[in-house]
């Protein structure tokens, strides 16, 4: 069953809001207020002239990804597979090989993030053990010409 | 060079008038009928009757012909069910008798009177105005009467109560 | 003879140069003054050698990017009609403004020059006439492109202007009536002389209501916001030019405007004193029983200013309207065209001929 739910409406409108001239000409002061304010101050509008100038990313911003190295310049990554596991769009594409260092046992030899999958959920961040993957580039915008150029290979993702 | 125009415009209001009556679709007759109202209205620039061209334009062109067009397409036939007419031996005998005609009365015309007069001020504001208000105002005043007649009983006609 | 030609051709050149030119400022004017009104920064990137100029490249974009477009034909469309439908809709808007003067008669080589193109005895209805032919340009848009949304945006357009097509006209009338001419030119001159010696006699001062139901009819004549149920982008796509693409687009984008500043050049003749400044006359200021002498030359260019800072500001008045007023619904624009506008320009024209009857020393026969 619908109900009909009435609403009250004003029995009586004015006689100068029935001549709409006058409405009319409350409304064209509004947009003169504005257009003249904006004319005389356009640092006043709050838009962000965006390529050139960027909005201000939070800290804990979740941004394109990279990874982390060692002090000797080779990837924190041990290649365990966790993030991969934990990415529930399965962007994650990792091949191990073993590490010439016995201390470490394995280490990435591709490490690629499909970022047209991707989400930006950080649930790769989460689940690593090493601290190897990170979000933290304030990086947002991932245009390419082509799909290839948006699966990003291990020496793109530790560039920077 | 008048005379010239009058054969342009004659000729052009002559063939869109032809145009009207043969075109199959709709519209397409429309768009020759507003041909020949502007050669019309041109036509009486020619006889320094400025007002009438405008008021043909502003009534014909600009009203008549938009509630023409508005009909023909809330219509809107499918160019597929428009009827294909055959012309029939009686047209083409009214055809040849109806340009006897014009001719016999063309003759007539020139041999009994009827000759080419001066462009004389009758159609300009002020002679239309004055011959409105003064010699023919009852004839004005009958009209606007009729045209008040015409708008109650469409009103009457288009109201499903009584 | 020949030099007579010439000056035709000449003032022929300047005006579609005036009006034509006028239009891509509009477009820019018209983006970037909706975008300040909205409080937004507007075009601003298009550039030539790093050049910007606060967005005014981009209606040159704009054109170009509609030149190099595909010209196409819609296969449901009657081929012939849809194109000629831009051009219905661009030439009657044009004609118009050969009637309007921008500047007072002046003498070149020994010649009486009036500053305007055609100087017809029956300027207003010649206005009224070629106003009315604008319509076949969106019927037919909207019934050759074979598109419902078209069909439909067509159908309003006629309803449309044939309703506010009579309102146009019986608020012209008024200052016909006021200034005994039907001549453009006459009105405008007569719209320099002064009521008690104070007041310029500008027609939007001896016809307020004339006025605003002028301007109300012109902005449904010419089917902008508030009145752009044709397009009505909301609820029929966008109406009549739903099929339009590439140049025979921008012919109707280009009417539109055209359209702006042919309207705003008839609201400044009729009721804004045209080419006339209060007080300026051929030998200069008169005020206050002084007389400031200026020579012809600059009161003559003056005048031609005067005339195009009013078309420009009642160019701005469109553009301000649309940023600020929501579109009618259909049936209250039929309600107010017929029930309101109507009723209002009949009184209106008694009122003006009483009073001239009474007050005016208007003659009976």
């Amino acid at each position: 069953m619908i109900r009909v739910k009435k609403v009250s409406r004003p029995k009586e409108i004015p006689l100068t809001e029935k001549l709409y001239l006058v409405e009319i000409a409350k409304g064209l002061a509004v947009t003169m207020n504005h257009f003249l304010k904006n004319l005389t101050n356009p640092r006043s509008i709050p838009t962000i002239d965006y390529p050139e100038v960027k909005r201000p990313v939070p800290p804990r911003f979740r941004g394109r990804h990279r990874l982390t190295k060692r002090p000797d310049g080779t990837p924190k990554c041990v290649a365990c597979y966790c993030c991969a596991t934990a990415c529930p769009a399965v962007c994650i594409t990792i091949e191990a090989g073993e590490h010439p260092d016995p201390q470490i046992e394995k280490y990435p030899v591709r490490f690629d993030i499909d970022m047209l999958r991707c989400i930006y959920c950080g649930m790769c961040v989460d689940a690593c053990p090493e601290d190897a993957i990170r979000m933290d580039t304030g990086w947002y915008t991932v245009p390419e010409r082509n799909r290839e150029d948006l699966v990003y290979t291990i020496d793109m993702l530790l560039s920077d | 060079m008048e005379r010239i125009l009058f054969f342009i415009f004659g000729f052009v209001a002559v063939f869109g008038s032809i145009m009207v009556v043969s075109r199959r679709h709709p519209i397409s007759s429309v768009m020759y009928l507003l041909l020949t109202l502007f050669s019309v209205a041109a036509l009486f620039v020619l006889r320094k009757s400025h007002f009438i061209a405008a008021i043909q334009i502003i009534v014909y062109a600009g009203a008549v012909v938009v509630l023409i067009v508005f009909v023909i397409m809330l219509l809107n036939v499918a160019e597929s069910k428009i009827p294909v007419e055959r012309p029939t031996l009686a047209q083409g005998v009214g055809v040849v008798a109806a340009g006897l005609l014009m001719l016999e009365g063309a003759l007539v015309g020139s041999r009994y009177g009827a000759q080419i007069e001066k462009a004389v001020d009758v159609g300009t504001v002020e002679a239309v105005g004055k011959a409105l208000f003064t010699s023919y105002l009852l004839p004005f005043e009958i009209t606007s009467l009729l045209l008040l007649a015409a708008i109650v009983g469409s009103i009457v006609l288009a109201r499903k109560k009584f | 003879m020949l030099i007579d030609l010439l000056i035709v051709i000449v003032k022929i050149a300047i005006m579609l140069a005036f009006v034509l030119g006028l239009v891509p400022v509009l477009v820019w004017a018209e983006r970037k003054g909706a975008a300040f009104i909205q409080d937004r920064m507007g075009p601003a990137k298009a550039d030539i050698f790093g050049l910007r100029l606060a967005g005014l490249f981009h209606p040159l974009a704009d054109a170009l990017k509609l030149l190099f477009k595909e010209d196409f034909v819609p296969e449901d469309a009657h081929p012939l009609f849809y194109r000629l439908a831009p051009v219905f809709a661009m030439a009657p808007v044009l004609l118009t403004f050969a009637v309007v003067p921008f500047g007072d008669t002046i003498e070149i080589f020994g010649r009486k020059v009036p500053l305007q193109v055609a100087d017809l005895n029956v300027g207003i209805l010649y206005v009224f006439a070629f106003s009315s032919l604008t319509v076949y340009g969106i019927i037919l848009a909207g019934w050759a492109s074979g598109n419902k949304f078209s069909l439909l945006g067509g159908l309003r357009s006629s309803a449309q202007m044939i309703s506010y097509e009579i309102s146009l006209g019986l608020s012209i009338i008024g200052v016909a009536m006021v200034f005994g001419s039907l001549k453009l030119s006459d009105i405008a001159r007569a719209q320099g002389e002064l009521l008690f010696g104070v007041i310029p006699k500008w027609g939007v001062v001896v016809q307020p209501l004339g006025f605003i139901l002028f301007l109300v009819s012109v902005f449904a004549e010419s089917a902008r916001i508030p009145f752009d149920l044709p397009e009505g982008e909301s609820e029929i796509v966008a109406g009549f030019h739903t099929e339009y693409g590439s140049f025979k687009f921008a012919m109707f984008f280009l009417a539109e405007y055209v359209h702006v500043v042919v309207a705003s050049g008839l609201i400044a003749t009729l009721y804004f004193g045209g080419w006339q400044i209060p007080y300026l006359y051929a030998d200069g200021f008169h005020l206050f029983g002084k007389v400031l002498h200026l020579p012809f030359a600059l009161v003559v260019i003056m005048q031609v200013l005067a005339f195009v800072v009013k078309v420009l500001f009642f160019c701005w008045f469109f553009i301000w309207v649309r940023w600020t007023i929501p579109r009618f619904r259909y049936d209250q624009v039929m309600r107010l065209g017929w029930k309101v506008l109507l009723p209002l320009a009949l009184a209106n024209i008694f009122i003006t001929g009483s009073v001239l009857l009474l007050f005016g020393g208007a003659k009976p026969l």
